[in-house]
């Protein structure tokens, strides 16, 4: 589809804004391609032509950076873009069951889209979750511990409108696709300081080491290190000197 | 030796607004800036550089020389990049700090720019991990408006600037020159070195490039002094850093704790491998790292006794695996993430590594012999120190290391037909229905 000149208008501050962030315009070339995927789901050629016409570079020159990373998608991708990760680790933990079991559900293989146009399905190289192996990604949020039966009750709840439906760690409402590109092109939504970030892996050393005794107590609000003084801020009491635990040579 | 755990970081994670800056300063945050504005910027490399602490994005180079490399005067801008582009398979560290303590990072950044004359940094954030990109994005609003951003910061006449990048999906763009050629808007290719970051980095002008641990750690070293932090760890591996269980384990998670510490005394803490298994092999720091197995549980985790032992530190990304993993399975994977993730700017790494997967492929499948072992090998070594950059060397790794240690298991699959394994066997909720 071409970009009318009502979203050529409505994108070029959005792109200006984009571009004013480095001190070199090209490197906007990464977040302008999200912008475009925030516009249109995918990169059309009329995507690559606006993001070149921004930067002055040849269409050739940005689809030759557009087809090097994996993100940037040059079909129709779905409103929930669902990928599970099949690097080694949560391959065995159960990833590739996951995919296996969701291609045969959706019916579509891999990089496929369904027919309605909710959902696609890819396999994702290591996510760093393996801590909360087998991952599911649903627009780049995490779906921690999933078994082939939870995974295929996601996709059909996403399916029927998402509704209700939460990442284990990330954002309470999840974004399209579209709304979540808009925000790796730099403009986030009001989430950041909503949902839940910590699971029990990401707590796991923090919760033996408190069990231990070995987590210095807060330190009290105090006046900042006096200029010139070089003396530590947190002055002699550190609290590891005081539990002794450091492995000093 | 006692175990312990060091949880600074990871120290206050456990609190709802830990990513908050009012929970980083409750818990000290922002005193070691203080400090570090009223010194020179030559006494805190200095600072850095006593307190030895390693890059902890998996190469180890020594933090205070890279930023003592940056060469004085000129009229060049300096850059300060910090890469948060975690995709080493195993490694999962990184992204939970960004979402769980983004403002260890912002002060490190702070300091760390002061302390090479930079005015503008970037994170260079993994684009697949959507929240990261928001609390990054809410941590540095957060600071700015608490003045540690900005112009003339405390007062001191620093001024900095901070951008937020998301990259697009390409793991070799966590190399460095690679990931600079992203920012700059091209593929992510790596550049030949030398010139290194420091002399022509971003832009051609001089950059320093760290990972977000290391710059997430600087805060403390600042804050306590580099004697404090030197305390920890081994003689030549100073200081804590998180160790990242995950696999076969009964609770996988984020471990700080000195380097030094071993495998038995990580597993000890962490309940062991998942119940009525045992430990078959294991990457010390992802999967570009020599496999380790049980005869390797009594290793310190420091640089140079996982070296000696044969493998390399890394990310301290510990994937363990217990005996029902088809070994031939994982590397096979592996070797096709190396094979998907080839930039294609050199050839023994893009032509190798597809090589390498069908040589693989043949023998997970049954069909491959010994003399296909010999020919893995002779590939692997005609790839490592003749690619480009550390990916194609990662290559080897896990194949030479495998066949070191289990290549009767290779041969196994040729005497059955096929791999002996039984998938499911191995999947967690194998583990949960037991």
């Amino acid at each position: 589809m071409a970009l009318s000149q009502e979203v050529r208008a409505r994108l070029e501050p959005d792109a200006a804004q984009i571009i004013s962030r480095y001190p070199v315009p090209r490197s906007a070339l990464l977040p302008l391609l999200h912008l475009m995927q925030a516009e249109e789901g995918y990169l059309t050629e009329d995507g690559i032509e606006f993001c070149a016409g921004q930067l002055g570079l040849a269409i050739a020159e940005v689809t030759a950076v557009a087809s090097f990373y994996t993100m940037y998608k040059h079909h129709p991708v779905g409103d929930y873009h669902v990928g599970v990760c099949t690097n080694s680790l949560c391959g065995v933990m159960g990833g590739d069951a996951i995919l296996a079991g969701l291609q045969e559900h959706l019916g579509v293989g891999d990089d496929g889209t369904t027919t309605d146009g909710k959902l696609s399905l890819e396999h994702l190289e290591c996510n760093a979750a393996c801590d909360y192996a087998p991952v599911v990604m649903v627009n780049w949020e995490f779906f921690d511990n999933m078994t082939p039966q939870s995974a295929r009750d996601l996709v059909d709840g996403l399916r029927s409108g998402a509704a209700g439906i939460a990442p284990t760690r990330g954002a309470p409402r999840l974004c399209t696709w579209k709304q979540a590109s808009r925000i790796l092109a730099g403009f986030p939504d009001d989430q950041a300081a909503e949902g839940n970030t910590s699971g029990p892996p990401s707590l796991a050393g923090l919760r033996i080491a408190k069990e231990h005794g070995w987590v210095p107590e807060p330190i009290a609000p105090a006046d900042p290190g006096s200029p010139g003084s070089g003396a530590s801020p947190r002055g002699t009491a550190s609290p590891r000197a005081k539990t002794g635990n450091g492995r000093a040579q | 030796m006692t175990t312990v755990l060091t949880p600074e970081i990871t120290a206050f994670w456990d609190e709802p607004d830990s990513f908050t800056i009012a929970a980083y300063k409750r818990h000290g945050g922002y005193r070691a800036l203080s400090v570090a504005l009223a010194m020179q910027p030559d006494q805190v490399v200095q600072t850095m550089k006593d307190s030895a602490l390693r890059g902890r994005g998996g190469a180890g180079f020594p933090t205070g020389l890279k930023w003592g490399f940056i060469p004085k005067g000129g009229d060049k801008p300096r850059y300060l990049v910090v890469n948060a582009d975690e995709s080493e398979p195993g490694a999962c560290k990184d992204m939970p700090t960004l979402l769980n303590n983004p403002q260890a990072l912002i002060e490190g950044i702070v300091i760390a720019a002061y302390a090479i004359d930079a005015h503008q940094a970037f994170i260079y954030a993994r684009g697949e991990v959507l929240h990261v990109i928001r609390r990054l994005h809410f941590a540095l609003a957060e600071a700015r408006e608490a003045g540690y951003l900005g112009a003339d910061i405390l007062g001191s006449g620093f001024d900095l600037e901070v951008v937020v990048h998301a990259g697009a999906g390409a793991y070799i763009c966590g190399e460095e020159t690679a990931l600079l050629d992203s920012l700059e808007g091209y593929r992510g290719q790596p550049r030949l070195k030398p010139p290194f970051p420091a002399v022509a980095g971003l832009y051609a002008c001089p950059t320093v490039v760290n990972n977000v641990e290391s710059i997430a750690t600087v805060p403390y070293i600042l804050g306590y002094g580099a004697p404090d932090f030197a305390a920890y760890g081994t003689e030549k591996s100073k200081g804590f850093g998180i160790f990242s269980l995950s696999g076969h384990v009964t609770t996988p998670g984020q471990y700080e704790a000195p380097l030094g510490t071993t495998l038995r005394e990580l597993l000890d803490l962490a309940g062991g491998i998942r119940a009525g298994h045992r430990l078959k092999f294991w990457t010390p720091g992802g999967s570009s790292t020599p496999l380790f197995t049980d005869e390797h549980l009594d290793v310190p985790l420091d640089y140079e006794s996982v070296a000696a032992a044969g493998s390399m530190l890394g990310t301290r990304s510990i994937q363990l695996f217990d005996e029902t993993t088809c070994v031939v399975r994982v590397v096979l994977r592996w070797i096709k993430f190396y094979e998907h993730e080839s930039c294609g700017k050199c050839t023994p790494c893009r032509e190798g590594s597809w090589w390498v997967v069908q040589l693989l492929e043949k023998l997970e499948n049954g069909e491959g012999s010994e003399a296909d072992l010999d020919k893995l090998l002779d590939i692997c070594s005609n790839i490592t120190g003749r690619a480009f950059c550390a990916l194609g060397d990662s290559i080897e790794a896990p194949v030479k290391s495998s066949i070191r240690y289990f290549k009767d298991e290779y041969l196994e699959h040729q005497r059955r037909g096929g791999c002996p394994f039984d998938p499911a066997a191995s999947t967690l909720f194998a583990m949960e229905s037991a």
